[in-house]
């Protein structure tokens, strides 16, 4: 039944994280829900790098984007998590539906 | 090898799912957690080792710490829970449901792709084999100094990639210290 896991059983997963991280993103209307479905995101995209990286002939730089993708998420987050400690300065809260000042 | 991928498989997808169901943000940084944790093990599992640790340690340990703290600056009373409207949901799961069977109808066309057993093992190993020290971390440190003894003279370096990347963190530390530094606030009451 357990079979060894082969790149579809990887690019599986990274297809269900992305998912659940874009649903995230649409649906939470807390703005750091928001980042967190950003988060679910990029790791899709790190499971589907280091699984071309193992199972094809990709080598080594899927391995090297992904360490790359780790570090940009990390400077989004820190910059993302600036500005929505702004905005509950400004706002009082967190729900990203109230951030429609700049409606004209 | 299967019983942990399976494991960690199962871990990381249920924990996006709660991540994606559960109304409270604390919960979600929990499922978060564990779901990000899962996937570093499914790295070591697929020979990353190296990123799976840089994952543990940049991801679990500072990115989610740091979403922890934003939670508990802005999380007070009233907004620990903003609920989505139920028709929201329903389309977003239906659009979700629908973009997962698309890609599932599309997974058997990765057969054609060109596969291999282990060609970072076959590359990679040989002129590194000191596997006391990880399978890929001396390679990946050579890459990002722009030279890589693995795939020969054509190959690609990543120097000035690593270069970008650090002034770019540098821009953002300064940028998200500006933004979040402490500023009086205007009453305009």
């Amino acid at each position: 039944m357990l079979h060894d896991p082969d790149l579809n059983s990887y690019l599986f997963i990274g297809a269900v994280l992305f998912v659940c991280g874009v649903i995230c993103m649409a649906t939470k209307r807390n703005a750091i829900g928001v980042l967190m479905g950003v988060e679910l995101v990029l790791n899709g995209a790190n499971v589907n790098f280091v699984a071309f990286s193992r199972y094809t002939t990709l080598g080594l730089d899927g391995q090297i984007f992904s360490l790359f993708v780790i570090v940009l998420a990390a400077a989004e987050a820190a910059v993302a998590l600036a500005i929505v400690l702004n905005f509950y300065n400004n706002h009082l809260t967190v729900d990203v539906d109230r951030g429609n000042k700049l409606k004209g | 090898m299967s019983l942990f991928f399976t494991i960690f498989a199962l871990a990381a997808c249920l924990g996006a799912v709660a991540v994606v169901i559960s109304q409270s943000v604390v919960r979600m940084a929990f499922w978060l957690i564990v779901s990000l944790g899962s996937v570093a093990g499914l790295f070591f599992l697929a020979d990353a080792d190296f990123i799976g640790a840089a994952q543990l340690l940049i991801y679990v340990g500072g990115t989610l710490v740091l979403l922890v703290f934003g939670i508990m600056l802005t999380a007070s009373g009233p907004y620990m829970k903003i609920p989505a409207s139920p028709g929201e949901t329903v389309v977003a799961g239906l659009i979700g449901v629908m973009f997962l069977s698309m890609v599932f109808s599309t997974l058997p066309a990765s057969k054609e792709w060109k596969q291999s057993p282990n060609y970072i093992a076959e590359t990679v190993t040989p002129e590194f084999a000191d596997s006391s020290e990880g399978n890929t971390l001396r390679p990946l440190g050579f890459a990002l100094l722009g030279v890589r003894p693995d795939v020969g003279q054509d190959g690609a370096g990543y120097l000035l990639p690593f270069e970008i990347a650090s002034v770019h963190l540098l821009v953002v530390l300064i940028g998200a210290a500006y933004l979040a530094r402490a500023k009086r606030r205007q009453d305009n009451a």
